[in-house]
């Protein structure tokens, strides 16, 4: 991946990611996550993975965050008003944060294998990822993606009973 | 200057963390579910990295972890579902989507 490009979309999905933690208004946060969602899916392009930077635009900044923009205007959030903070939760907070990502990036400067670039793709030959992926799914990972479908259908009904009425 | 795993690794990194302060700091329940997706997807920025770097005899990136990023996005798809019922369920109850009044398990 060429540096540039890199950097523009490391730094679209970082500042906006940002953008979703420091917006009062609900809907502001929404629609920053959906822009550091497409900054994510263009990394993964970048790194030769289409399929899933296709399936992180079509899930997650389509179908996710359009359910999250449809319960927003279901609850009629407003922005957030002003309330009386704790200062020292605050601190507390982002010195854990800060201290996590201190902690991390002292652990990347040590990992010696990251230091390499990455491996140059055989030439003549066509990355078939969803071939691929696919192949991989049905076959090694067979069960796990039965288990899956079982998983969605429970929560599909989850959410039908949660969203009863009157929960009994 | 070329681009090594630790660049991604840091961006996933640091999505994480953003993501993380956004747990401990913000106060609204939808702005700290949405802060749970952000670190969902930094841990799938990692495994797509890996995958990546790690070709195999073949010379295609290893796609066992780019499945493993397909479950995770299937998984939180459910998780997104199930999770924003819930909060809805309790809207209905209380009324607030703000966590400091939702305390009645506080001891």
């Amino acid at each position: 991946m060429s540096p540039i490009l890199f950097y523009l979309f490391a730094i679209m999905t970082l500042v906006f990611g940002v953008a979703v933690v420091a917006n009062r208004n609900p809907i502001a946060s929404a629609l920053s996550l959906v822009v550091s969602f497409l900054g994510l899916a263009a990394l993964f392009v970048g790194l030769d993975a289409f399929f899933i930077g296709v399936i992180q635009i079509l899930v997650y900044a389509g179908a996710v965050m359009v359910l999250f923009l449809f319960i927003i205007m279901l609850l009629d959030l407003k922005a957030e008003t002003r309330r009386k903070i704790n200062p020292l939760t605050y601190a507390a907070g982002g010195a854990v944060a800060l201290g996590f990502a201190a902690e991390m990036l002292i652990v990347l400067s040590r990992f010696a294998p990251g230091h390499q670039p990455f491996p140059e793709l055989p030439a003549g030959v066509k990355v078939d990822d969803v071939h691929e992926i696919g192949t991989t799914l049905f076959s090694t990972h067979n069960l796990p993606f039965q288990v899956i479908g079982v998983l969605i259908l429970v929560a599909t009904i989850g959410v039908v009973i949660l969203s009863k009425r009157e929960l009994k | 200057m070329t681009i090594t795993l630790n660049h991604f690794l840091a961006v996933s990194g640091l999505l994480f963390t953003i993501g993380f302060a956004g747990v401990l700091l913000r106060r609204n329940i939808i702005a700290i579910f949405m802060c749970l997706e952000l670190m969902l997807n930094a841990a799938n920025l990692s495994l797509v990295a890996f995958s990546r770097y790690n070709v195999g005899a073949n010379g295609l990136p290893n796609y066992n972890a780019q499945v493993l990023v397909f479950f995770i996005i299937t998984v939180a798809a459910a998780e997104v579902a199930v999770g924003l019922a819930i909060i809805v369920a309790l809207f209905r109850a209380r009324a607030t989507t703000h966590v400091e009044d939702i305390a009645s398990l506080k001891f």
